[in-house]
């Protein structure tokens, strides 16, 4: 890729809303992961009888639907971001790759 | 010639297996276990199958490394995961339930959140300018050859560790559960890896994941459903059965003294989660699938099975507790007399092979038996592959050979023979690492992992200041780090080494290593006036585009 090229993709309005929606949902979701399995981690290394917590009259504690549900949390935000990014973005990716035309 | 001697590593590999019927007299823990060996064999025999078909369309290097370029999404995230869930991690963190409880689960979630995470910053990126291996990223705009010789490095310090790990596992599991002798385990696994990998490259090495993945997912799936159809698929009374029945209570129930400070705490899961997107064999799998699309769908399918298949060994662990814990048929008599407490055949780790036993019969123990075993020779064929790749494609087609045109075929050999010579490696390390204390091991791998792959790898996509002199000297001092640190803390310096303290008291250095990592590559980086580091800054710009819009990127070949 040639300078030119490079300056031409770089001044594309669609490449440009592309690779800045991208990333800001991307990090927006990696920092999501990242704040809920940190607060499990340090709550487990500073307050870890919070998660021996009872819930009602049982044996069942606090930590255990948190972890169930870090697990699902995990599945669901790769789910939003692949339904995202295999759909509009990548119709975007199109677009961008068809007005581009020789480069691509 | 390629099928002559795919037939007489067939006949070898049953002469091994028949004279294993009749050697005996070794310290065996278990009898010959007859329904695991035969479902074994079936596995066995069917696998190779699938290699003689994929070794008759892997033709090309492309074909070799990649498989074409052309697994779905859905087959690549069954790959993954069985790639990731191997039978450490199976019989591992059941055994950890078993013991302790919760905090088997606290492992769990750390291999799983590392996933969403690749998913979102590292997989799409990674196809789009990868071909063969990690290093075809790391290197796509510095200088080749320091960055694959580093990389090929980190891969290959990785790979080894890891498969002694496997090794060791494999030949001390299959000694117990099928009765044969350590050496002649080891052996086996290391013929058969050799075999799948050399003849059906990556073509037969996914589909034996593949494969080991649905067994692996359907046996746990009927061990969980047959531990709670006992309670009326009602957990709050499961709990309860295993709080009354285990010594520790209801402290099974709450993290308990896995991860005791906070430094431990942080450090565990910067070696889980950055660890995980540095393993060269599970980024290889990026490789396989057609195109970003796939790259994406392959990493959601893979967590969902993985986070399923770690909310199973939650199960199967409790139900060990409350099938195993007290059933005399499976407790070790010899070492309670001595020892008091209720231990079990085996070892912690055996609890959800007894469960098997326990829910299913005979049959059923024999086909998770024949599944573990399965399991460790579908991860350390991903292994090889991966080290194999770094050895031909980083080390000898783009370092030793950078004059000319490389050719294709003769990198292809080279692989070959590098997977040959990795699988002898790995049997004469499985046998010398016998005796050895390995629990180290894993987590060193990790550790290098977290933190000279991935540091490098993430800042060549993330950072356009990246210099080739930062990333080099970086790189060298994380792994540095890494490796200096274990040595000097508690598992090697005291266990092995059997010193009063250790110099470094954290068992995990991830949270200082990779810190030191990345300090470094940003300091040598951002000092870095040479004229290379200025044909490093930059060619960011068009490698960021091609990264973004998959232009330029490698496709899937034309069959």
């Amino acid at each position: 890729m040639t300078k030119e090229q490079v300056e031409q993709v770089k001044n594309n309005p669609k490449y440009q809303k592309l690779v800045k929606e991208r990333s800001r949902f991307a990090w927006t979701l990696s920092i999501i992961m990242l704040v809920v399995y940190y607060s499990f981690i340090l709550i487990i290394a500073f307050d870890p009888s919070l998660f021996g917590t009872r819930i009602g009259d049982g044996v069942m504690t606090v930590g255990i639907p948190v972890g169930i549900a870090i697990i699902f949390i995990a599945f669901i935000l790769a789910g939003i971001y692949v339904r995202r990014a295999n759909g509009e973005f990548d119709e975007l990716t199109r677009e961008v790759r068809e007005e581009l035309g020789d480069i691509a | 010639m390629k099928k002559l001697l795919f037939i007489a590593l067939t006949l070898l590999l049953s002469v091994a297996a028949f004279a294993s019927g009749t050697i005996d007299g070794e310290i065996q823990k278990q009898p010959l276990n007859i329904s695991a060996i035969v479902m074994f064999l079936i596995f066995v025999s069917g696998t190779l199958g699938i290699t003689y078909w994929a070794a008759k369309r892997t033709k090309t290097a492309k074909d070799f490394y990649t498989a074409g370029g052309g697994i779905t999404g859905l087959q690549n995230g069954m790959a993954i995961a069985g790639d990731y869930m191997s039978a450490a991690s199976f019989l591992g963190i059941s055994g950890l339930v078993y013991m302790a409880g919760y905090d088997g689960l606290i492992y769990s979630i750390g291999f799983l959140v590392g996933w969403p995470l690749i998913l979102f910053l590292i997989s799409e990126r990674l196809r789009n300018l990868g071909k063969y291996t990690f290093a075809d990223v790391a290197a796509y705009r510095l200088q080749q050859a320091p960055i694959r010789t580093l990389a090929a490095f980190g891969s290959i310090a990785t790979v080894i560790l890891y498969l002694i790990a496997q090794m060791v596992g494999a030949g001390k599991l299959i000694q117990l559960l099928f009765g044969l002798p350590y050496e002649l385990a080891v052996v086996l696994v290391g013929i058969l890896m050799i075999m799948y990998v050399t003849f059906g490259g990556m073509l037969a090495t996914t589909w034996v994941q593949i494969i080991k993945a649905v067994l692996l997912l359907s046996g746990a799936t009927f061990m969980a459903l047959a531990v709670m159809s006992h309670f009326g698929f009602s957990l709050e009374a499961m709990f309860a059965a295993a709080v009354k029945v285990h010594p520790k209570h209801q402290a099974i129930m709450a993290p308990g003294g896995l991860v005791s400070d906070p430094v431990s705490a942080i450090s565990l899961g910067i070696a889980l989660m950055f660890g995980t997107a540095g393993l060269p064999h599970i980024l290889m799998r990026f490789f396989t699938v057609a195109d970003a699309k796939e790259a994406r769908k392959s990493v959601f399918y893979a967590t969902g099975f993985i986070g399923y298949f770690y909310i199973l060994t939650f199960i199967i662990g409790f139900g060990a507790i409350i099938m195993v814990l007290n059933n005399p048929e499976y407790l070790d008599l010899a070492k309670q007399a001595i020892s008091g407490g209720s231990p079990i055949l085996g070892g912690k780790n055996m609890a959800a092979i007894h469960l098997s036993h326990a829910v299913g019969g005979n049959f059923f123990l024999g086909f998770i038996s024949a599944v573990a075993f399965a399991t460790i020779l579908a991860v350390v064929s991903g292994l090889t592959l991966a080290g194999a790749s770094a050895i031909s494609h980083d080390l000898y087609a783009n370092v030793f050979n950078k004059h000319g045109e490389v050719d294709e075929a003769k990198e292809m050999k080279v692989s070959k023979m590098a997977t040959i010579g990795l699988g002898i490696v790995a049997i004469i390390l499985g046998i010398a690492f016998e005796q050895q204390n390995i629990a180290f091991v894993v987590g060193l791998a990790f550790a290098i992992a977290a933190s000279a792959n991935f540091p490098v790898l993430f800042l060549s996509m993330f950072w356009s200041k990246l210099t080739t002199r930062g990333a080099v000297i970086g790189g060298s001092l994380g792994l540095a780090t890494a490796v200096l640190l274990v040595i000097l803390g508690p598992i090697v310096w005291v266990q092995i080494f059997g010193n009063e303290t250790a110099i470094f008291p954290y068992k995990y250095p991830a949270l200082f290593s990779v810190t030191v990592a990345f300090l470094g590559i940003w300091f040598f980086s951002i000092t870095d006036n040479s004229d290379r580091a200025k044909v490093d800054r930059e060619a960011f710009e068009a490698q960021d585009i091609r990264s973004q819009t998959g232009i330029g990127a490698e496709g899937a070949s034309e069959h």
